[in-house]
């Protein structure tokens, strides 16, 4: 890996990070599934953490958002020393994860997705209702600001495209005031138009200020929109790197750990 | 990309308008409403000389379905949840011999009886819910465990205890009781007088009733069931907690990501399984004046049927209270309707055989319609 000089940990802050993960280790019994990773989100930034199947990305992103408790390694928030005792200590400080497999629930309506764990209410009478009529104003509201025209509030988020699912829960991340995005895969099941679709959606947000994690394999979905590079390999990072500093070739080449696809892809003629 | 043709999300002519017909199938009271439907057409047809939609007749099949729908009820509530509880009629079992055990034997007043055995049966129901959470098992697996747990100490303490395997005496017990009469009171007397003496309805024409309506007013089982309904169908679709129910089911992890406190909503929803079963113990000790230990055997299943008729998904996440006391209206008529009809009530079991089939059949169809995967 003679490329590695290029990588340097840490840019110049333009801006302080909104999170700080420091040296962050997971075990899983004797599974080793992170060996110490460091990595930061800066306000209004495209971060990508790039990996290979079972490089830990999922793992290490579920260490931010509070579903995992890390073995040992730091968190700061906005400076601040923090620990998250369960997911929703995490979305209250303000991150808000789209998890790669799992975040809609089929058979519930939108407007219920859209408001899943954060319910408005009305009360009537002193007793506190789910005011869906909100609920079901803002979702179509919101999917409209997001080129998703549903059918109704009550339409079942089954129904919805693959693409169309991460833009809810895109949509819903951002209505709640997030200030840290995390998108586990978002692309990975995706169509080329609904790809494109996910990546314009990833650029708007990121305008409005809010750091966005974006988790990929795909070095092509990272480049078009990412500012920042962290590759993830076997538990460990090998650094950050800065858009302009890195080509799409010494990408793939980290996230797989270097000689075996470089020769593959030299078979293939380049394609991989 | 910037040709006129491009279609807009609006009209994208590949996504189908959804015909009202669909859109009808997807609600979850479907198969409920057609089956009772079906259920009321066929016997008003067959067997309206029968006595069965007299006053005493209709009295008869209420009481039944109420009986279906006290513990439908918990059972759906706990499906959506995504949990079975098996243990159902063994609690029931259990919570009226618990009542005549302390009343009767021990001699408590009756209201005290009532409160401890609620108090001790939620928190059952409770300790179940925290074991399945806790081991991650199967709730059919726990559950299942209790179902023998229960019943064998329903047989076992009153053999201990009072040498006999049921319990009787409580009516003596429960005079002028103040909680007593909420279970095994009746309602609106007055109204049915009126109607008797206008006529309206059959009263009998001697002995010591003389004059008096066959139906002398509305058992407080029937008032259970319509507020256990009523608060079950608000709490799942008009709450907060009750969007928590569907995605706990729906996904548990999702929704724990979402925030949900899953355990929590679903440790509650063992706890109002184990309510519902005690108000129907209770409604029943009330009216038999005894306990037995063969009590509420099979009503776990019964509660599952007519949850699943009423259109609720097996799997959990999907549902609705209406379809299932619908589902123990149509079950609580069928049972007694051929009873009146005079057919061999062993065919009821071939009936709810048919009829659970054809309706689980049905409920996947309709899932996959949610789904999007036809
Ligand atoms: N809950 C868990 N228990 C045990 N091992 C796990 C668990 N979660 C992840 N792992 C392991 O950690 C490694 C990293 O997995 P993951 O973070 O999902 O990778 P990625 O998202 O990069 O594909 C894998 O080897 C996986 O088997
Ligand atoms: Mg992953």
């Amino acid at each position: 890996m003679s490329d590695d000089s290029r990588f340097h940990h840490g840019e110049p802050a333009n801006a302080a990070p909104i999170i700080e993960m420091k040296n962050i280790k997971k075990h899983f019994g004797r599974v080793i599934a992170l060996a110490g990773v460091s990595f930061d989100v800066k306000p209004g930034e495209c971060h990508c953490l790039l990996g290979d199947n079972g490089a830990g990305k999922s793992t290490f992103i579920k260490t931010m958002s509070g579903v995992h408790k890390p073995t040992a390694g730091e968190i700061y928030f906005e400076g601040k020393p923090m620990r998250f005792e369960d997911p929703r200590d995490a979305i209250e400080a303000g991150i808000a994860t789209v998890h790669q497999h799992l975040a809609m629930i089929p058979l519930m309506s939108v407007s219920r997705n859209f408001f899943m764990g954060n319910e408005p209410e009305t009360k009537v009478a002193g007793i506190s209702f789910f005011d869906k009529k909100t609920a079901d104003a803002v979702t179509m509201e919101e999917m409209r600001k997001m080129g998703i025209n549903l059918r109704g509030p009550d339409q079942a988020v089954g129904t919805l495209s693959g693409g169309e699912r991460q833009t809810v829960a895109i949509a819903r991340a951002v209505y709640f005031g997030a200030k840290i995005l995390i998108l586990d895969e978002p692309t990975s099941a995706l169509g080329v138009r609904q790809t494109s679709n996910v990546l314009a959606t990833i650029d708007r947000v990121r305008k409005q200020g809010i750091g966005v994690v974006f988790i990929s394999h795909n070095v092509r979905h990272a480049l078009a929109v990412g500012d920042r590079f962290t590759v993830l390999n076997r538990g460990q990072t090998l650094g950050t790197a800065t858009r302009g500093e890195i080509s799409p070739e010494e990408l793939q080449d980290l996230m797989a750990g270097g000689q075996e696809l470089a020769q593959l892809e030299g078979s293939l003629g380049g394609t991989v | 990309m910037a040709n006129a043709t491009q279609p807009t999300a609006a009209s994208d002519e590949r996504i189908k308008e959804i015909s009202a017909f669909r859109k009808a199938m997807i609600r979850p009271e479907l198969g409920g409403i057609v089956g009772t439907i079906a259920v009321f057409t066929f016997f008003l047809l067959f067997a309206f000389d029968s006595g069965m939609f007299n006053s005493q007749g209709i009295m008869n099949w209420s009481i039944v379905s109420a009986q279906f729908m006290v513990i439908a009820v918990g059972a759906c509530l706990l499906m959506i949840a995504g949990e079975f509880d098996l243990s159902v009629g063994s609690m029931i079992g259990f919570a009226g011999m618990m009542i005549a055990i302390f009343s009767v034997t021990y001699g408590w007043p009756v209201w005290l009886a009532i409160i401890t055995t609620f108090v001790l049966c939620t928190a059952i129901g409770g300790f179940n819910g925290w074991i399945v959470i806790r081991t991650g098992l199967p709730s059919f697996i726990v559950t299942l465990a209790f179902l023998f747990i229960l019943r064998g100490f329903t047989i076992f303490l009153p053999q201990v205890i009072e040498r006999k395997t049921i319990i009787g005496g409580i009516l003596d017990v429960a005079e002028g009781d103040w909680l007593a009469p909420i279970f095994g009171g009746k309602i609106l007397g007055g109204v049915f007088t009126w109607l008797g003496d206008a006529g309206l309805i059959a009263t009998f024409e001697r002995g010591t009733k003389q004059g008096q309506p066959v139906v002398d007013g509305i058992p407080m089982l029937i008032v259970w069931a319509i507020v256990l309904i009523l608060f079950g169908h608000a709490l799942l679709t008009k709450t907060k907690f009750g969007n928590w129910i569907f995605a706990a089911g729906g996904d548990a992890e999702a929704a724990r990501n979402s925030g949900v406190p899953v355990n929590r909503v679903k440790i509650l929803m063992f706890m109002f399984t184990a309510f519902c079963a005690t108000v129907f113990a209770v409604c029943q000790v009330m009216e038999f004046g005894s306990a037995g230990a063969d009590r509420g055997l099979l009503k776990e299943f019964e509660a599952i049927i007519a949850v699943v008729i009423g259109g609720a998904l097996l799997t959990g996440g999907y549902g609705s209270v209406l379809g299932a006391a619908l589902g123990a209206l149509i079950f609580g008529v069928v049972q007694q309707g051929l009873f009146f009809a005079g057919v061999e009530s062993s065919l009821f079991r071939v009936f709810l055989g048919v009829i659970l089939l054809g309706a689980v059949i049905l409920n996947t169809y309709i899932r996959r319609i949610i789904t999007g995967e036809r």
